[in-house]
């Protein structure tokens, strides 16, 4: 069992664990801190897998604005412990078996088709992250211009959605 | 080295847990973290199978969806605002206005 192995399994375990105490917590700032730690396991993940920017965006972006965004709002609106009425807990174990099928077909096909996948070529911290600069600027400028309209349109139609009536 | 199927199982997993979450949650807050849970989860296979192959371009479709996931947080949570004030609950239950 080499290093990486035991990082790995560290970091997956972690990222299932905050997972799952996304859906056993109650209250939703609780569930929002664990969805924190696995969103920290996965940059963890990235790094192991050789894709330093990546890692920095999602601790950046995902850890940084997103969640403190999701924070802001549950702080914001007081949102108090869940409830859940007899009909949404009877949907609990049927709801468990089909995501366990779901999870197991995926899981099945794509390890038979990438069975002969290996990772072979490790690239290099600057090596990767200039070649996404490169491949962003030049193959991906037209999606990456939409991208900065996606990003006006939402900041205009948040403003407008959380805007207060005039009176 | 570590063996690209071990991302992908443990993506598909997270994928799983995301899905559950999904429909499982009263909690409208709760049911929106879920989503980007699953975005995550696909994110991780992204830059699994773009380190497998040795090619970029995984990497930049994952800076792709995480643009997307910030723009659907953004008027998401707005809309869950907008929810909250006009019907004082964040259940999902209680928001039943086109049920028959």
């Amino acid at each position: 069992m080499t290093a990486s192995l035991v990082v790995f399994f560290a970091l997956a375990g972690l990222a299932v664990i905050g997972a799952v105490s996304l859906i056993l917590q109650k209250h939703p700032i609780h569930s929002a801190l664990s969805l924190i730690v696995v969103m920290v396991a996965l940059a963890g993940l990235y790094l192991l897998l050789g894709a330093e920017f990546v890692a920095a965006v999602q601790i950046i972006v995902y850890g940084g604005a997103i969640m403190v965004l999701f924070v802001f709002v549950i702080m914001l609106l007081n949102a108090g412990v869940e409830e859940q009425t007899s009909i949404s807990k009877l949907a609990g174990p049927p709801g468990l078996l089909l995501v366990v099928a779901l999870a197991g077909f995926v899981t099945a096909t794509i390890v038979r088709t990438t069975a002969g996948v290996q990772g072979s070529s490790q690239t290099g911290a600057m090596a990767s992250t200039s070649g996404i600069s490169n491949m962003l600027f030049r193959d991906f400028v037209y999606p990456f211009e939409l991208t900065s309209f996606l990003i006006l349109v939402a900041v205009m139609g948040a403003t407008v959605l959380a805007q207060r009536e005039k009176p | 080295m570590v063996p690209t199927n071990y991302y992908i199982i443990l993506s598909a997993i997270l994928f799983g847990i995301g899905v559950f979450a999904f429909v499982f949650k009263r909690n409208i807050i709760t049911i929106f973290m879920s989503i980007e849970l699953m975005l995550n989860a696909v994110n991780l296979a992204f830059v699994a199978f773009s380190q497998a192959w040795g090619k970029l371009d995984g990497q930049v479709f994952v800076l792709f969806v995480i643009v997307v996931a910030a723009a659907e947080a953004a008027v998401g949570l707005g809309i869950i605002i907008l929810i909250a004030r006009n019907r004082q609950t964040l259940n999902v239950e209680r928001v039943d206005l086109m049920k028959l």
